[in-house]
């Protein structure tokens, strides 16, 4: 259901200011989204003044001095600091993106930091990601054939059709697109947003899949594929450079031609 | 403890922090027009009955459209008419697999948005 507004439990309240001990030239203010499950109060964003001489380039070198040297209950998730996990997925500067590829100096005064936008959240800068796990599982992201490993043959692939898997292999399931995308926001429960049907498209797509058909014929849907309006909140977050929105596309446009009948 | 909190778990903002992209806007902008196309239609529904309800009523109805309030009405719906049919435009091209990349599609979208405005001045100027 479209609810604009945040739940009465949601709002968000001023939070606590940690001013910096010292001096230093170059001090960034950094606002955090911070709700702790044992508070039994609202969520609430806490401002950190951060010494960005004495501090890593992007915002997840940041939000570590904080947890370090401020405030040690921040939490948040971060793992392999390169931008190929996805741990560290979150709202920065208004749009989505991962904290360690995300420069702190490219973004213009105050760094404003929350959740990925329109998830329960579990705690700080933690979302609970299990109804897009699920929505993953549902579109059976494996390969299916009856004739793979035969023999103890691999099943090979022209380059060709190798090639139709760029730019869809590469995706690390960080939710910065789905937790992007409006109708995402307000029909999470039933459309698989941008992030799933991007996988969905991936095994549609692989020619050494044999159940295309099935596939297709399980997306068909007019809530789980049609909701895309093609706002391209998706693309214009993917951290990697991807395109879930021309995926999408991709789908819509196979249904016309296909015979899932 | 999980169990106990989850029916508790606040929503994490989404409007209220969200970056409006032009991908974004634009898109709004199409639904909202539709909507004004909508009630712009039925206007011109009433100006074609307000012929058979009598003289009266289609002079009022002319009062009415010709005044200061009425010429924005009108001007509005042009001009959401020509953006929701030029953007629909866009979306048939995406429909047939084109215009997807970020660089393309913003291109078009300034190009629907600019010319929604033009064909809009041209039609007043020219009608």
């Amino acid at each position: 259901m479209v609810q604009f507004a945040l739940p009465k439990n949601s709002t968000i309240q001023k939070g606590e200011y940690f001013s910096l001990q010292g001096e230093s030239k170059n001090i960034k203010k950094v606002n955090v989204y911070r709700w702790n499950p044992e508070s039994g109060q609202n969520p609430r964003l806490d401002t950190y003044e951060v010494d960005m001489d004495n501090c890593g380039p992007m915002v997840l070198d940041a939000l570590i001095k904080i947890k370090n040297e401020i405030d040690s209950t921040l939490t948040f998730r971060r793992s392999c600091r390169e931008g190929i996990c996805g741990s560290c997925a979150m709202n920065i500067d208004g749009s989505n993106t991962l904290a360690c590829t995300k420069s702190a100096k490219e973004i213009k005064g105050e760094i404003n930091i929350y959740p990925l936008p329109h998830m329960p959240v579990v705690k700080d800068l933690v979302p609970d990601l299990k109804q897009l796990y699920k929505q993953y599982e549902s579109v059976e992201p494996w390969m299916q054939s009856e004739v793979s490993g035969v023999n103890g043959v691999e099943k090979l692939q022209t380059v060709e059709d190798r090639s139709k898997l760029d730019g869809l292999y590469e995706c690390i399931l960080c939710a910065c697109c789905s937790t992007s995308c409006p109708s995402y926001w307000w029909n999470g429960d039933k459309y698989l947003g941008p992030a799933v049907l991007l996988q969905a498209y991936r095994w549609i797509i692989d020619s050494r899949d044999d159940e295309r058909k099935k596939r297709l014929k399980k997306v068909a849907d007019e809530l789980k594929l049609f909701r895309c309006h093609t706002i391209m909140n998706c693309t214009n977050a993917c951290p990697k450079g991807l395109n879930p929105a021309k995926a999408i596309g991709s789908i819509k446009k196979m249904l016309v031609s296909a015979d899932i009948s | 403890m999980n169990d106990l909190n989850t029916k508790e778990r606040p929503l994490s903002p989404h409007l209220q922090v969200y970056k409006w992209q032009l991908s974004s806007l634009l898109s709004i902008t199409h639904r909202l027009t539709s909507v004004i196309n909508t009630a712009g239609i039925s206007i011109i529904c009433f100006w074609i009955i307000s012929l058979y309800l009598g003289e009266n009523c289609y002079k009022y109805f002319s009062i009415f459209i010709s005044s200061l309030i009425g010429k924005f009405v009108l001007i509005g719906f042009t001009w959401s008419f020509c953006y929701h049919l030029l953007n629909g435009i866009r979306h048939l091209f995406w429909d047939l697999g084109y215009g997807y990349e970020l660089k393309t599609a913003n291109l078009s979208g300034t190009l629907v948005l600019l010319s929604s405005f033009l064909v809009t001045l041209a039609l007043w100027i020219l009608a």
